[in-house]
Order: C-alpha cells, then sequence, then structure tokens
C-alpha cells in the first residue's frame, strides 16, 4: 500500500457551522491512492506545541488531486487548523489504514454522527460511480442541528441518494438520535457502513447483529504516528487481544472488536 | 533548500565499538517498529543505525488504552512494551531487516536477569542482527518490581549476563529516572558493556480535571519528546565525562542542532525517536544537516566534534 508525505497548498477553508470547518488540499500522490475510510495524519503547525500529528478521515476527494478534511474545532490543534488560509502549507501523511469493504452489490446504508459524516461522503461518491442505483441505499445523518449538518446533507443528495436527517435539537428532520431511524431502514439493506461517536455506533452494531445485517465501524482513537509504530492507537478486539486502529483499521467489521458499556 | 554536499567532502562514520555506522544517526527503540512500518516515507538504506522495538522472550499484550497522551512539547506513552516476542520477531521481522543496507540493533527487555540471558543467547545465532540494546527500565518481577536500571548492582548483573550470552556488541540503554546517572553508567561500564545509551523517557504523569482521573490508564507514563532534550543532554554530558566506553545520545532530538548539541557533549552517536512520529525523515534531514555543519565548520570529520563542548 503506498504512504507519502506530501506539504499542501490550502486551497480553500469553509465554516460550514460556527464550530465546524472543511478544509480543501492540494494533496496530488495521497489523493491518488486514497480509498474511503482511511485517513491522513495532519501535522498542525512546524515547531512542536502541539507536537503530534492528527489523524483525519479522508471527507473527500477528487480526481484532480485535491482532497477535503472535516473536522469540529474541540482542541488547541483544530483550533490552529481553523485559523489557516488559502495559500498557507501543511504538511499530510497518507494515505493511511484500512478502509471500507466496497464490494457489496445490494442495498446499503451508511449511517453518520456527527464528524463521522466525514468519511461516508467519500464512501458515498466512490459507491455511487460503481453504477449501483444509489436511490436504494439509505444515508442516515445525525448531528447537533440543522446548521451543521445540512450542507452536508446536501452532498449526499446530489450523489442520488436518500438522505434522512437527525438532529438533537429537532431542527432539521427526525428529533432525536439516529439509531432510532434504523428499525425501519434494516429490512431494506444488507450492509450498514457507519461512523460517529461510539455510543451511537455502539447501538447502531447492536441493531445490525440482531437483523442480522453486515456492518462496518470506522473508528477514532488517539495515536501518535499513524503507521504502526507506536502501537498507542489500541481497542480491544473480540476475543480480549488487542488491535490497533491505524493499521488494522480504522474500518472494521463490526465483529472484530468489542463493544463495552 | 541547502546544497546537497557530496559525502567525499565530509565524513560522517563512527565507530561504537566495533559496531561501525556510516553515520551517527539511528533510530530509537519504540519509535519506529520494526523498521518496515517506515519503508514508504524514509530511506531506510541511509540510516546510521535502527534499533527495532523492544523484544521479551514470550509476545507481551500490552496496556490497557488510552496508552498515549500529548503534553507540552512531549508525549507520555505506557505502551506497556507490547511485542511479538523473540521466536515470531525472527520468523516475521528479521528477514525485512536482513537486506537492509544499515546496522540493526535489536532492544531486549525482561522481567528476570535469567529472561535477559535467554533472549540476549537466543538472538546470538540469528544472522542481520549487529548488536543488542539492553532495555534496563523494566520491572525485575523476582525483586519486588524494582526496576533494574535504578539499582546498580542490578544493573551491573544483567550487563554480565548478557555479555556472557552473547558475542554482538552490548549496548546498555540507561534510565534517567534515577539520582546518579553516572553511578550507573560506570556501574555497567564495569561490568562489560560495550556502550551506553541514554535516555529512556522520564515517569511522568497528566490529570482530566474534568474527569479528575489520569489521562493514562496506566496512570503514570514515560515523557518523550522535544520537552526532555534538556534533561537527557545534561545526562548525556555528565557520563560522557565519566566513563571510557561509547555514549549514544538519546532524549528529544528533532533536528541536526539538537543532534549536534548531543555529539559536542559527548555522544558518539544520537538516536531519533518521537520525532519519527511526527516527522518520519527527521532521521533524514538531521544526516543532512551534520553534512552541511561539517561543511560550514571547514570539519573533515563528524569524530572531529565529539565531545569538544567548552565548558572552561
Amino acid at each position: 500500500m503506498p504512504e507519502f508525505q506530501e506539504k499542501c497548498r490550502v486551497s480553500a477553508i469553509e465554516q460550514l457551522a460556527s464550530d465546524v470547518f472543511r478544509l480543501t488540499v492540494h494533496a496530488p500522490l495521497i489523493a491518488g491512492a486514497a480509498h474511503p475510510g482511511q485517513f491522513v495524519m495532519v501535522r498542525v503547525v512546524d515547531g512542536f506545541d502541539p507536537l503530534l500529528r492528527r489523524p483525519f478521515s479522508i471527507h473527500q476527494q477528487f480526481a484532480g488531486g485535491s482532497l477535503k478534511l472535516l473536522f469540529k474545532v474541540i482542541g488547541q490543534g483544530t483550533h490552529i487548523l481553523s485559523g489557516l488560509a488559502a495559500g498557507d502549507t501543511i504538511s499530510l501523511l497518507g494515505p493511511l489504514g484500512r478502509g471500507f469493504d466496497l464490494a457489496c452489490r445490494e442495498p446499503v446504508c451508511l449511517i453518520g454522527g456527527g464528524m463521522g459524516i466525514a468519511p461516508l461522503a467519500f464512501l458515498a461518491k466512490r459507491l455511487a460511480l460503481s453504477g449501483r442505483d444509489s436511490s436504494l441505499d439509505f444515508v442516515l445523518l445525525g448531528a447537533r442541528d440543522g446548521d451543521e449538518v445540512s450542507s452536508l446533507a446536501d452532498d449526499f443528495s446530489q450523489l442520488g441518494y436518500t438522505v434522512v436527517p437527525a438532529t438533537d435539537d429537532g431542527s432539521l428532520g427526525h428529533h432525536g438520535f439516529i439509531p432510532e431511524l434504523l428499525d425501519d431502514v434494516l429490512p431494506a439493506v444488507s450492509r450498514v457502513y457507519s461512523c460517529g461517536p461510539y455510543p451511537m455506533m455502539r447501538t447502531v452494531v447492536a441493531k445490525c447483529q440482531k437483523a442480522d445485517v453486515v456492518c462496518q465501524v470506522s473508528l477514532e482513537t488517539h495515536m501518535a504516528c499513524g503507521l504502526g509504530a507506536c502501537l498507542g492507537c489500541t481497542v480491544q478486539g473480540n476475543s480480549g487481544q488487542y488491535v490497533h486502529v491505524c493499521k488494522q483499521g480504522p474500518v472494521f467489521y463490526s465483529g472484530e472488536v468489542a463493544w463495552t458499556e | 533548500m541547502d546544497r546537497i554536499i557530496p559525502d567525499n567532502e565530509c565524513d560522517l562514520r563512527v565507530n561504537i565499538g566495533r559496531l561501525r555506522l556510516r553515520n551517527p544517526v539511528m533510530t530509537a527503540s519504540g519509535t519506529f517498529g520494526y523498521a518496515r512500518e517506515f519503508s514508504n516515507l524514509v530511506n531506510l538504506h541511509r540510516l546510521g543505525g535502527i534499533v527495532v522495538k523492544g523484544i521479551s522472550l514470550e509476545a507481551r499484550p500490552g496496556n490497557p488504552p488510552p496508552r498515549v497522551v500529548e503534553t507540552a512539547c512531549g508525549m507520555l506513552n505506557a505502551i506497556g512494551l507490547e511485542n511479538v516476542g523473540v521466536e515470531r520477531f525472527i520468523t516475521e521481522k528479521v528477514p525485512f531487516l536482513r537486506n537492509l543496507d544499515c546496522p540493526v540493533v535489536v532492544n531486549i527487555l525482561g522481567d528476570s536477569v535469567e529472561e535477559y540471558q535467554q533472549i540476549a543467547h537466543r538472538l546470538n545465532e540469528v544472522d542481520g542482527i549487529s548488536a543488542l540494546e539492553v532495555n534496563i527500565s523494566c520491572p525485575n518481577v523476582k525483586k519486588g518490581g524494582v526496576a533494574f536500571g535504578t539499582v546498580p548492582e542490578m544493573a551491573a548483573r544483567v550487563t554480565a549476563a548478557v555479555r556472557k550470552a552473547t558475542s554482538l556488541p552490548v549496548i546498555i540503554k540507561l534510565s534517567p529516572n534515577v539520582t546518579d546517572i553516572v553511578q550507573m553508567a560506570r556501574a555497567v561500564e564495569e561490568a562489560g558493556a560495550d556502550c551506553v545509551s541514554l535516555v529512556n523517557t522520564l515517569i511522568g504523569m497528566a490529570i482530566d480535571p474534568q474527569t479528575r482521573r489520569p489521562k493514562l490508564a496506566n496512570v503514570i507514563g514515560g515523557l518523550s519528546g522535544p520537552a526532555i532534550k534538556p534533561v537527557a543532554l545534561r545526562m548525556v554530558w555528565q557520563v560522557a565525562s565519566n566513563v571510557s566506553i561509547p555514549v549514544i545520545g538519546i532524549g528529544g532530538i528533532t533536528t541536526a542542532s539538537d543532534a549536534l548539541e548531543f555529539l559536542l557533549a559527548g555522544a558518539t552517536a544520537i538516536q531519533v525517536g518521537t520525532a519519527n512520529f511526527y516527522e518520519p525523515r527527521a532521521a533524514e534531514q538531521i544526516i543532512a544537516g551534520l553534512k552541511n555543519y561539517l561543511h560550514e565548520q571547514k570539519e573533515l570529520s563528524i569524530c572531529d566534534i565529539i565531545g569538544t563542548v567548552q565548558t572552561g
């Protein structure tokens, strides 16, 4: 699997909500090799504080060599990233990790919560371009409020997907949580792709298991390198062993990892 | 971009006892995996040496997560010495390492003197290994869990046992979590070490005020990165001034300037550690930077600057 370190020019930064940003960078080598579900490690500053690169899943990829990254301002790293402007340069490593398995001809459901929506946009585009009937697929997107999710939902709609939003405050779509919508959708699909907060994914995984629907999840953890060297990004595997999110993931079949309260 | 200085204009070769390095820049154990992890991003053949992830007799699963946390200009880790064990290391990792045009040093660890001795003996028969680096920061399970590396007599016993079990050069990696690092270095020198490398991580801690819980599941962990560089440099200088075996400097080295500080303080070689995580090409950049320095200073060999800090 090819991996590259690229000094990338920022071509745009969009503010999608008060604390949600989308960064477009020119990274032709990484973009050319990227598969949906893979991630990049971003060096936020040239100096030593913050020290470590930040992992971001690839939100969108374009044939012209651009990548989009989606993030919410949470800490020091994302705060600095939100202040980037077109023309700035940042260092990216990627594409890293194991992405989604796309080999499914039957209808599928994409379930994203919050910034977990990020990798699903790339996945949706790749699936839509594979010649399937996207109108039979479902996209369920959960967010805090309508501002956070509306423009992201448009990206999926434009690809021909049926998009169902759910918001914590009821300002757009279903008032409540995504898993509440799942019972109606699962009988119509044979595979679920999910990324989002751990409690959301745990519920999604439990419902998929009950309905005998294959489920792939993209996990997020702290990691120092993204390359399989630091061994810091551990989660509990299904049979007591540890698995590493950066190499064995970030996308796992739901049965490969342990789901705990 | 600096001009690339041809190799014949400056000599970066150094010797660690019998171990000959084409340049003094190595990668530190635990920060470079088994080298293959970096093969897409780094020209491994250019490195002075590679120290692979610490190996124990049996495979170890490591600690529960979270295992890493970022701190100001550094990071804490409590990986828990996760590794595949010596037999899988030999069958799965050594074939790749053997084909590298660069010396491979295997870092070893154990819970008892006997374990260190057994693993050293096992690796002695394996082709493709240039030296052993002994991690003595592990707790001695048989002696109440006190780290080998904090008691001079225990460090000396491990050193002597490994020395006896192998014909390879033996590097002892010293813990900085001691009152007198020179005493430790002298103890392992007398016990037969060919070289000392220092420092391992400094024990630290971080707490989340919101949850009132430690940020690491293991509660405490090892601090590394630029934050520890001044402490490491001081210890390297003290040890290099007081032992006659070569010293390898480790601790927060990211740039050629950092590396030069350690060489001037008396280190014969250096290891790049945490920097591999955030700048995988750090070691290669340091090699290029050292060449430039020699050129600018009109020095012919890197050996001519080792230990030349003017403290008087």
